[in-house]
């Protein structure tokens, strides 16, 4: 467990920077290195038993069915990488708290910095190889963050983006490529798929798996020809290039090569792909980093060459290769660590990191220059530093195999690499820290406090020890690791500084001699190279990045050009093609059930709908007469639903068709009242066509459907529902009890619509919207008696009526037709009639319930409800009843469901309301003052008695003739109104 | 009768897409109440028809029908409700705002949108170069 720990530590602990930063930078650091410091010592925890030659399992399925399990295994590798990123994670942390400055946001720095460090270390501790790929994914995130840190940089996000393209182009190839290698292998357990190494050679898809995940390895390592992100992503503050760039994030690809060796290594092809293109990335790279003038760039071109040779050592596929492949990924982690914050420690003295603008330092600032000659010493290959030995295993090992046949290609080629190698580390230390002190420094360079060269300085005491006593302190690790690579018995080797006599001797001593000539000779080789054709990589990768957005942007908008009717039509289009494409081939006739008989009456309704469907198509614009068509369709629909056996479906569609009307008709006011002809005639043909293939496709397979027999599900709730649910209502209690989730879910849906249509129409109450209302002018004959009085008599006689049935129909839901839904809505309709009837002012004065407050009950009531189930140790939403007798009644039953059903009540009954009102307060902006009495005409007031009347002038007066009147006084017409309504 | 529903059923569907393209918002939304129509009874109607048969518990019942899809149904149904409700007043305020009731952008607005944007750009450039 505590491996699983050590993988999500940092992830865990990404939260304390973004929080201890308010106490301070130093605080934050501290935070930030405890983290890490605790997931190395849980790493650490686990190493007594690798080093004894066991392997730490831990493991939890995550998606079993997908073979994805969050599975870790610590062996040699996964130590040895895990812990090379915690440790000189803990030493960036330290270095970057020295070098990051006051403008900077550390607390996002050291967020970024740890999310990085876990998805390393999940990626070096995974043991599943999709689990891997997230992590490798979140690698290449995380980096996109920490490059482009100083985002006003436009370097910084350049860089950025190029490095997530190439590496996000690789991660998306190797992810194809280990699903291949998953298949193949018939696991995704990396211990599994090492097993099976001779099934995955053998196989006809090893080349393509191979080449896919070779790609992934080869973009994150930054290998020839994808390296040239790994210079512009240097733009990035030196901490990250320190840590990413030399010591973690490049390994990873080659950490992928060390893991997956044993699966894959050891065929031609592994040979000529691995071998070659790190042989030649290490000669090239190596080449173009001598001539680079920018520290940075010199060092991250040398890297790119370092990795080269780690690469074409894993690529020979021989243990011994293996080992010395491993011993230098450890060498070359130490001085390159230490060079980088040798190159930010002179940056951040001198103000400059042109090599042409320095020189002499070493006299200014002798510990940085100490620190910084000793690592390049060991990066050239001089004794007695680690980086001698590993290369000169390297050549010995190279000098060894041929190349296609040929013996001498390898040996020259590598002491070729190893020349220039040596070259711009000595160019490194003489032009930057040798030769006369200048006086045209860009500010006056001095040694930096204590904590910025302590992390430089540990790794350089590291590169010494490893060099003078090789066996003693790296040899056990060497051993663990090189162990776990090979997956077998070890070769047979010795580390130290001295072999004796041997050909690798020969061809190092020659590469150092030259690579001092050329130094001595930098200015005609300069002018040399400047003379060569540089293809820019920039200049490509920006070229080839525009032409493919071009692309893209061509077929969008050919696509999508930004007319809505457009993407309706392409979308209708593509799902019909996709329904068509599903039919063919398969069979799709009626099935062989027994077809109902067709009397008189369903037949006539039949004729009404068809005959509405082609009217409403054909009298569309005439908006009023189209709602009013839809009104039928409707009114068919339920009574079809009354005839099939679903009278609770029936009451709800015709509630809400009413609901649904009256808030059509209420908007259709403010909206013009014909639609304009528009269409040209081939787009009418186009349309046409696709609504009759959709109509056709859709008929088609409701009947295919329905004429089949099926298997139901339904029995359990047929036999279910009164012992399980307490009612008789099947289709109640599912409502409310059996699928009650989905229920409780639904009104929350229905409030929050209700809300967002609050939000829509009070921002109508501002702005241009306000302005239009206000100037709005009707355009149709208002009736003179705007509130009839028969109409305000009958409702109000009603309402009680209303209400009582509203309140039948829950009550008796749960065992009979109706239920909270359709209630909520009967109820609603009733109190919208006094709305309508009476005027919004009247009605609104004497209405005292708070909509948006019972949306609200209504959901926490439904809520309370389920939640009540588990006092009964029951799941959520289970209902419970009982029956219980109240003297003067029957004995009836109680069920907790009615408790649910209320929530669903008023959820339906707030939201309708909610609706209506906020469109009601919107319409009344475009009318003449409505007066406050119930009746434009009242019987009361003809005789001219009552002092009300007197004081409201206008309530008998010409109702509806006032039209713009209040607005030509310049006041906006609703100030008065709307404090009456915030009540 | 099967058929009766399924030739409902494509009725409304095909004069539901056909208003659903229309380039006004009025269409576009009786439009979609048609859809959905057209899909609560296809919904309702893969539980297969039957007559006389109520999901309602009695002894003297010969039969019920599926209550399942009545139950998706008649939430379907309320769930129209509230979408129906959300675009028609989408549509309203989007009229009120623009003072056309055309699903597609004008010509005119589309360009005056993007030049802003445009000029748009800089600033937030300039906002981010001061750190």
């Amino acid at each position: 467990m505590a491996l699983v720990l050590t993988a999500l530590l940092p992830f865990i602990g990404a939260v304390l920077p973004a929080l201890m930063i308010r106490a301070g930078r130093n605080a934050c650091a501290l935070a930030t290195g405890a983290v890490t410091l605790t997931a190395l010592v849980l790493l650490l925890s686990h190493a007594p038993a690798v080093f004894a030659g066991e392997v730490v399992h831990a493991r939890f399925d995550w998606v079993p069915l997908l073979g994805l399990q969050a599975s870790f295994f610590l062996d040699g590798l996964g130590l040895f990488f895990a812990g090379l990123i915690l440790t000189i994670g803990l030493l960036i942390i330290l270095y970057a708290r020295f070098y990051l400055s006051k403008d900077d946001p550390m607390g996002r720095f050291y967020v970024f910095l740890l999310l990085f460090q876990g998805a390393m270390v999940g990626i070096v501790l995974s043991d599943n190889i999709l689990l891997l790929l997230v992590f490798w994914e979140l690698t290449s995130l995380s980096s996109f963050l920490l490059i482009g840190y100083w985002k006003h940089l436009p370097e910084g996000r350049q860089g950025a983006r190029m490095a997530l393209t190439v590496t996000g182009m690789g991660g998306l190839a190797m992810i194809a490529g280990m699903l291949i290698l998953g298949e193949i292998a018939g696991s995704y357990d990396i211990s599994e798929i090492l097993k099976a190494s001779e099934a995955i050679q053998a196989s006809p898809w090893y080349l393509p798996a191979l080449i896919l995940i070779l790609l992934g390895c080869f973009t994150k390592s930054a290998q020839f020809p994808f390296h040239f992100w790994l210079p512009h992503a240097m733009a990035a503050p030196t901490p990250v290039s320190a840590y990413l760039h030399s010591a973690t994030m490049v390994k990873a690809g080659l950490f992928l090569l060390a893991r997956l060796w044993p699966a894959l290594a050891g065929t031609p092809e592994w040979f000529y792909l691995v071998a070659t293109t790190g042989l030649v990335t290490m000669v090239f790279a190596a080449w173009v980093a001598l001539f680079k003038n920018d520290l940075k760039a010199l060092l991250a071109y040398s890297t790119v060459s370092h990795l080269g040779l780690v690469t074409m050592l894993f690529g020979f596929g021989t243990p011994m290769a293996a080992v010395a492949g491993v011993f230098h990924i450890l060498n070359h982690a130490t001085f390159k660590a230490a060079l980088f914050m040798s190159a930010g420690i002179v940056d951040h003295e001198a103000h400059t990191r042109d090599i042409r603008r320095l020189g002499g330092l070493a006299a200014l600032m002798p510990i940085t220059a100490t620190v910084a000659i000793v690592a390049a010493l060991s990066m050239a290959g001089i004794p007695p530093f680690n980086g001698f030995i590993s290369k000169e295993m390297m050549i010995e090992e190279a000098v060894h195999t041929p190349w296609a046949g040929n013996p001498w290609i390898l040996p020259a080629l590598v002491t070729v690499g190893a020349l220039f190698s040596a070259a711009y580390s000595f160019r490194f230390i003489f032009h930057v820290f040798l030769g006369p002190k200048r006086d045209d420094y860009p500010h006056h360079p001095h040694d930096p406090p204590f904590g910025m060269w302590l992390a430089p300085g540990l790794l350089v005491v590291a590169v010494v020890a490893i060099g003078l006593a090789p066996a003693l302190v790296a040899g056990p690790l060497v051993a663990v690791v090189a162990g776990a690579v090979i997956g077998g018995p070890l070769p047979d080797y010795y580390l130290s500084l001295w072999h004796g006599l041997t050909p690798a001797l020969g061809l190092s001593a020659l590469a150092l001699a030259g690579g001092a000539i050329l130094l001595w000779r930098y200015r005609p080789t300069e002018r040399f190279w400047l003379a060569l054709p540089r293809p820019e990589a920039k200049a490509m990768f920006d070229r080839s990045v525009a032409r493919g957005a071009e692309v893209c942007r061509v077929v969008t908008e050919t696509l999508h050009d930004g007319s809505l009717r457009r993407y309706l039509a392409i979308l209708i289009g593509a799902i019909l093609v996709v329904g068509v494409l599903g039919f063919l081939g398969k069979p799709h006739g009626p099935g062989d059930r027994e077809l109902l008989e067709v009397p008189l009456l369903p037949l006539l309704a039949w004729i009404l709908l068809i005959g509405a469907c082609i009217a409403l198509v054909v009298f569309h614009r005439i908006r009023l007469l189209a709602l009013i068509i839809v009104g039928v369709i409707g009114l068919t629909v339920s009574m079809a639903f009354i005839y099939l056996s679903a009278p609770d479906l029936a009451l709800t569609q015709i509630s809400v068709e009413v609901v649904t009307v009256m808030l059509m008709l209420l908007a259709l006011n403010l909206l013009p009242k014909r639609t304009p002809k528009e269409s040209s005639l081939p787009r009418k043909a186009r349309d046409g066509l696709l609504a009759v293939l959709g109509g056709l496709g859709i008929g088609g397979i409701a009947f295919a459907m329905m004429t089949r027999n099926v298997d139901k599900i339904s029995d359990y709730h047929l036999a279910q529902s009164y012992p399980g649910g307490g009612g008789t209502n099947v289709v109640n209690v599912i409502l409310v009890d059996f699928r009650g989730y989905d229920t409780f879910g639904e009104i929350i849906v229905l409030g929050i619509a209700a809300l967002a249509i609050f939000a829509l129409l009070d921002g109508a109450l501002r702005g241009v919207a306000l302005r239009r209302l206000n100037a709005w002018t009707p355009d149709q004959v208002r009736s003179a008696d705007r509130h009839p009085l028969m109409l305000v008599v009958a409702t109000r006689v009603m309402l009680p009526l209303s209400l009582m049935v509203g309140i039948y129909i829950f009550l008796r839901g749960h065992n009979e037709p109706g239920g909270g839904f359709i209630a909520g809505l009967v109820v609603a309709i009733a109190l919208l009639m006094q709305y309508m009837a009476s005027g919004f002012a009247w009605a609104q004065e004497r209405m005292r319930l708070n909509y948006h407050a019972m949306i609200g009950l209504g959901v926490i009531i439904a809520g309370l409800t389920g939640i009540g189930a588990w006092l009964n140790d029951k799941p959520f939403l289970t209902s419970d009843f009982g029956y219980v007798t109240i003297p003067p009644l029957e004995k009836f039953e109680l069920a907790t469901a009615m408790g649910f059903d209320l929530g669903v009540f008023l959820t339906v009954v707030g939201a309708a309301m909610l609706t209506l009102a906020s469109l009601s307060r919107v319409a009344r902006r475009t009318e003449a003052p409505v007066s406050e009495q119930p009746m434009d005409v009242d019987p009361s007031t003809l005789a001219g008695s009552t002092p009300r009347d007197r004081l409201s002038g206008d309530a008998p007066g010409a109702p509806g003739t006032g039209g713009r009147g209040e607005s030509d006084l310049g006041l906006p017409l609703g100030s008065d109104d709307s404090t009456r309504e915030g009540r | 009768m099967e058929l009766l529903v399924a030739s409902g059923i494509g009725a409304m569907t095909a004069s539901g897409i056909y208003l659903l393209l229309r380039g006004r918002t009025f269409p576009v939304i009786v439009g979609i109440a048609l859809l959905s129509y057209a899909v609560n009874v296809f919904l309702f109607s893969t539980g297969g028809l039957t007559i006389d048969m109520p999901p309602v518990l009695s002894e003297d019942a010969d039969g019920y029908t599926d209550p399942l899809p009545q139950a998706l149904v008649l939430t379907a149904i309320v769930i129209s409700f509230g979408m129906s409700a959300v675009i028609t007043i989408l549509a309203l305020r989007a009229y009120l705002e623009c003072g056309t009731d055309e699903v597609d952008t004008p010509e005119q607005d589309a360009t005056v949108e993007e030049e802003e944007s445009v000029s748009a750009q800089p600033s937030d450039a300039a906002r981010g170069d001061t750190p």
